[in-house]
C-alpha cells in the first residue's frame, strides 16, 4: 500500500509539472489584463521544436533553448496582435493554438513519419535522492523549488510586477502615473510563453521522447481551468495542479487493479477533467478576474 | 407652501397634473436631493437645468421608477402614485429616454417596439408594424420599421426610443439630456419634435440638459437645481440665460476665504499652450491657448462639457494633440505622452479618482505608481522605504488609511489626499488639477483647497480645472473660460466676478 502511494505521489509530480508551468505562465500573462488561449499551442508548438532539434542536433539542452526561442516567438506574435493591434483575445489566442498545432503536425508529417518512422530523442532520466517520490527530473524540481518562487516574487515583489499588476486592474491609471501599458503587456506575455514553452517541452524531452498527434492533449486547457481555480493566487493554483495531478496519478493506478478491468478505460481517463470541471463548479463562482481582463488599452 | 409651490403663474399647460413634493433622496453620506418639490404639466415644456451632481437625473430616476425616494412621494392629479418600477410609471403614463438607449442593437425597430408592448407569447409583427406606422405619421416621428438598430445613426436610435415611449401611451416624456449625443442639425430636428409633441399631442415633457440655447428655444418652464436643491422655478420667458447661469453656479458663499494672490508677473511663464487643437473624434478641442506662470494659479471655468475634460487628457497625455505646441520652461514637447509631461515636470490629477488609481493595490503601491524605478532595489521592490515613504504621506497629508490598505477601500476624501500626496510628492514643476473636490464634504473640501493653495506658494503653477465656481473664484489668479472646446476668455482674478464669468460660460459674451 505504502508502494503504490508513493508511486502515486511521485507520478502526480512529474504531471503537475507542465500544469503547473504552464498555469504559472498564464498567471503572469492574465496579470497584466491578458487571457492567451494560445497556452496549448505555445506548448504544442515548444514540444514539437524541442524534440526536433534535439533529435537534429543531439542535444537535448539546444532542443529546450530552441522551445524556449519558439516560445517567446510566439508569445511577441500573441502580444502584437493583442496589444499592438487590439485583435480580440479569444480569437487572438484560439487562432494562435490552431496555428500552432495545424503547423507542428505539418511539419512532424513531412520530416519524421513520412516513412512511416516517428521521431524520437533518448530523454531526461529522473535525478535519483532516493525513493520514488524523490526520483523526479530536474525540470520537475527546478518547477517547484525555482520556478514557484520565481513567479510569486516576480508578481508580489517586484517592481516589474508592480506595473504587471496595475496594468491589468487599471492601464489608465497606470498609463497616467507614466507606466507603458504596452511595454509591461509585452514583457508579462513574453515572460509567460516562456513557462508555456517550458511546460512543452519537458513533455517531449523529458517525460516521452518522442512526438505523437495530440502530444499535448489539453494540458493548456486545464492550466488555463487552474489559474481561474486558482483564483490568480500561487498557492490555491498549485492546490489545483495537485488534486488535478493526484486524480489523475490514482486513476492510472486503478487501470492496473483487477477489480477495474471490466470498466471502459475512458471513463477513468474522463476522471481528473471531471474534477476539473467539479473544481470550477465549486470555486469558479464569483472569482476576482483582473479589471481589465480582455480589455485591450488604447489612448483616445 | 414652499416658495416653489408658491409662484403663481399662468401657464399655457394650465393646473399641474403630475406632482414631486418634497423628494430626498441620500446615497450613504452624499444627500443627492433634499426636499425638492417639482410640477408637470400637460402640454408643457419643462426644462431641468443644472450642473452635473445637482440632482436633476437622479430626480427623473426616482419619477420613473429608477429609484425609489426615501422621502417625499408622487401624485397625479391630487392622488398618490405608487411608482416602483418603470412598468408602474408607464401604466401611470410617464415615459422616459434614458442617456443610455435601452434598445436591442441586434433586434429591427419592430421586435424592440414589440418587445417594450408585448402583452402575451404571440406576437404579431405585421400588426406592430402597421402601428408604428400609425404612429410615425400621427407624431412625425419618421422611423424605417425593419431597419436593424445598430445600423441606424445615433439620432435615429433615440426617434425610435422616443416612439417606443409615445407607444407606450405615456402622456409625460422625460428626455435626459437627449442633445448631448447629437450633432447641430440632429439638435434643431430634435427640437423641432419636442414643439410637436408638445403642440399637436399635448405631451408633457421634461427635458434635462445645461445648454442654454436649447432651453431659450423650446423650454416653457425652467427649473434650476443646485446642489440637490431646486433653486429656482420660473416661465422661461421671464428668465435670461445670465441669470440661469447664475442660478446654476450659485451665489458666493459668504466669508469665503480669498487666497494671497502672489504670482509675479515678472517671471516668464514655465507652461504654454498655443493654438492647441484636437480632432473631433478624440474630443474636439479647438485653439486652445494659454500661459501659467510659477506660483500662479488658472482656473478653468466652463460648463461641464466644453471641453475641459479633453483638455485635462491633453495635458496628462492620454490625448494627443493635432495642432499646435505644448512647451514647458522654454522646451517644446515633440509628442504630448504621459511619461515626456511627467519627464517635463507636470503633474495630474484627474477629475475621476477611481480611474487614477488602481483600487485592487494597496495605498502604498498606489502611492509609488508613477515611481516605481526609484523604489526597485537589485531583486526586488524595497518594502521597507516604500511604507517609510507612505507612512510620511499619511502624516503630512492627514489621510487616514493604512499604507496595506486596499485602495478601493479608503473614503473618498482620502482617496484623493493620497492622490494629492502622490501629486506633491514628485514636486511638479506643473500641475494640473482637475475636479479636486467634487463629491468631498466641507472638511475635506477646504484641506485640498488649501494643498493646491500651499502648492502654488511654494512655486508651483497650477491649472485647476473645476466646475466649481466659488472654488474657482476662491483661488484662481486668473480664469480660462471654455465653451465648445475652445478657450473663449481669460480674465485677471481683479476683473472675475459670478457676472463676468457667467456670461463667457454662457457664450453669450465677446
Amino acid at each position: 500500500m505504502i508502494d503504490v502511494t508513493e508511486e502515486i505521489i511521485s507520478s502526480s509530480l512529474r504531471i503537475a509539472t507542465p500544469l503547473a508551468l504552464a498555469a504559472l505562465g498564464e498567471l503572469v500573462t492574465e496579470k497584466s489584463g491578458v487571457l492567451n488561449l494560445g497556452v496549448e499551442g505555445i506548448m504544442y508548438g515548444s514540444a514539437f521544436v524541442g524534440i526536433a532539434t534535439a533529435a537534429q542536433t543531439g542535444s537535448l539542452t539546444a532542443g529546450l533553448i530552441a522551445a524556449l526561442v519558439s516560445g517567446a516567438l510566439a508569445g511577441l506574435i500573441f502580444a502584437f496582435t493583442t496589444v499592438t493591434l487590439g485583435v480580440n483575445q479569444h480569437v487572438a489566442g484560439l487562432g494562435m493554438t490552431l496555428l500552432m498545432i495545424s503547423l507542428c503536425n505539418t511539419a512532424n508529417r513531412i520530416m519524421f513519419t513520412a516513412d512511416g518512422g516517428q521521431v524520437r530523442v533518448d530523454p531526461w532520466q529522473p535525478l535519483n535522492f532516493g525513493g520514488p517520490i524523490f526520483s523526479q527530473y530536474l525540470l520537475t524540481y527546478a518547477t517547484f523549488l525555482v520556478a514557484v518562487p520565481f513567479v510569486w516574487w516576480l508578481l508580489w515583489k517586484s517592481g516589474l510586477g508592480l506595473k504587471i499588476r496595475a496594468v491589468g486592474e487599471n492601464p489608465e491609471a497606470a498609463d497616467v502615473a507614466g507606466i507603458g501599458v504596452a511595454k509591461t503587456r509585452y514583457t508579462a506575455i513574453i515572460i509567460g510563453s516562456l513557462f508555456m514553452a517550458l511546460a512543452g517541452a519537458f513533455i517531449t524531452l523529458a517525460f516521452v521522447g518522442t512526438f505523437t498527434v495530440n502530444i499535448i492533449n489539453g494540458r493548456g486547457w486545464v492550466a488555463l481551468a487552474l489559474v481561474i481555480f486558482g483564483r490568480w493566487t500561487i498557492g490555491r493554483l498549485l492546490i489545483g495542479a495537485a488534486l488535478f495531478s493526484l486524480v489523475n496519478a490514482g486513476q492510472l493506478q486503478l487501470r492496473l487493479l483487477p477489480s477495474f478491468a471490466d470498466v471502459p478505460f475512458e471513463i477513468l481517463l474522463a476522471l481528473p477533467f471531471l474534477a476539473v470541471i467539479v473544481g470550477l463548479a465549486i470555486s469558479g463562482r464569483n472569482v476576482p478576474y483582473p479589471g481589465a481582463y480582455l480589455k485591450p488599452y488604447k489612448r483616445l | 407652501m414652499n416658495s416653489v409651490e408658491g409662484v403663481a403663474i399662468a401657464s399655457r399647460g394650465g393646473a399641474p397634473s403630475i406632482f414631486l413634493r418634497n423628494i430626498t433622496k441620500a446615497f450613504g453620506e452624499t444627500i443627492a436631493l433634499s426636499d425638492v418639490s417639482l410640477d408637470l404639466r400637460a402640454g408643457e415644456v419643462h426644462a431641468l437645468l443644472g450642473e452635473n451632481g445637482a440632482g436633476k437625473t437622479t430626480l427623473m430616476k426616482i419619477l420613473y421608477g429608477l429609484s425609489q425616494p426615501d422621502s417625499g412621494q408622487i401624485e397625479a392629479d391630487g392622488v398618490v402614485l405608487k411608482i416602483e418600477s418603470p412598468r408602474d410609471a408607464r401604466a401611470a403614463g410617464i415615459g422616459m429616454v434614458t442617456q443610455h438607449f435601452s434598445l436591442v442593437k441586434n433586434m429591427t425597430v419592430i421586435e424592440n417596439i414589440a418587445l417594450a408592448s408585448a402583452k402575451t407569447f404571440a406576437i404579431d409583427l405585421a400588426k406592430v408594424r402597421a402601428e408604428i406606422v400609425a404612429a410615425s405619421a400621427r407624431f412625425g416621428l419618421d422611423v424605417p420599421p425593419d431597419a436593424v438598430i445598430a445600423s441606424l445613426p445615433i439620432a435615429l436610435q433615440q426617434r425610435v426610443e422616443i416612439l417606443k415611449a409615445l407607444m407606450s401611451g405615456c402622456s409625460y416624456l422625460i428626455l435626459d439630456e437627449p442633445t448631448a449625443v447629437l450633432g447641430p442639425n440632429d439638435i434643431d430636428s430634435l427640437l423641432e419634435v419636442i414643439r410637436r409633441l408638445r403642440s399637436d399631442a399635448g405631451i408633457g415633457i421634461v427635458l434635462i440638459s445645461h445648454k442654454m440655447a436649447e432651453i431659450e428655444k423650446v423650454a416653457d418652464r425652467v427649473s434650476v437645481l443646485r446642489r440637490g436643491q431646486v433653486v429656482s422655478s420660473s416661465l422661461a420667458n421671464g428668465i435670461t440665460s445670465k441669470e440661469l447661469v447664475t442660478l446654476m453656479v450659485g451665489e458666493q458663499q459668504s466669508g469665503a476665504e480669498q487666497r494671497q494672490r502672489s504670482a509675479s508677473p515678472s517671471q516668464s511663464p514655465i507652461l504654454v499652450l498655443e493654438s492647441v487643437g484636437v480632432s473631433r473624434e478624440a474630443g474636439g478641442l479647438s485653439d486652445i491657448s494659454f500661459t501659467v506662470r510659477p506660483g500662479e494659479i488658472l482656473g478653468i471655468a466652463g460648463v461641464s462639457g466644453n471641453g475641459q475634460t479633453e483638455l485635462v487628457n491633453v495635458l496628462s497625455g492620454t490625448t494627443q494633440i493635432d495642432s499646435g505646441t505644448i512647451t514647458v520652461e522654454g522646451h517644446q514637447l515633440g509628442s504630448n505622452t504621459p511619461q515626456s509631461l511627467m519627464r517635463a515636470g507636470v503633474g495630474i490629477l484627474g477629475e475621476d479618482r477611481h480611474a487614477s488609481a488602481v483600487h485592487a493595490l494597496q495605498v502604498v503601491e498606489n502611492l509609488i505608481l508613477d515611481c516605481v524605478e526609484k523604489f526597485a532595489g537589485k531583486f526586488q521592490l524595497r518594502r521597507k522605504e516604500m511604507l517609510n515613504h507612505c507612512e510620511s504621506a499619511i502624516t503630512q497629508f492627514e489621510i487616514k488609511a493604512n499604507p496595506k490598505q486596499a485602495f478601493g477601500t479608503l473614503s473618498g476624501g482620502n482617496m484623493q489626499k493620497v492622490l494629492l500626496a502622490r501629486l506633491f510628492s514628485r514636486k511638479p514643476k506643473v500641475a494640473i488639477i482637475s475636479q479636486p473636490t467634487r463629491g468631498l464634504d466641507v472638511m475635506a473640501t477646504n484641506y485640498v483647497r488649501s494643498l493646491i493653495a500651499q502648492a502654488s506658494k511654494q512655486g508651483t503653477a497650477v491649472v485647476l480645472v473645476s466646475e466649481d465656481l466659488d472654488e474657482i473664484l476662491e483661488l484662481a489668479d486668473r480664469v480660462a473660460v471654455m465653451y465648445r472646446g475652445s478657450v473663449v476668455g481669460i480674465v485677471d482674478h481683479t476683473a472675475a466676478s459670478r457676472e463676468s464669468i457667467g456670461e463667457l460660460m454662457a457664450g453669450i459674451a465677446k
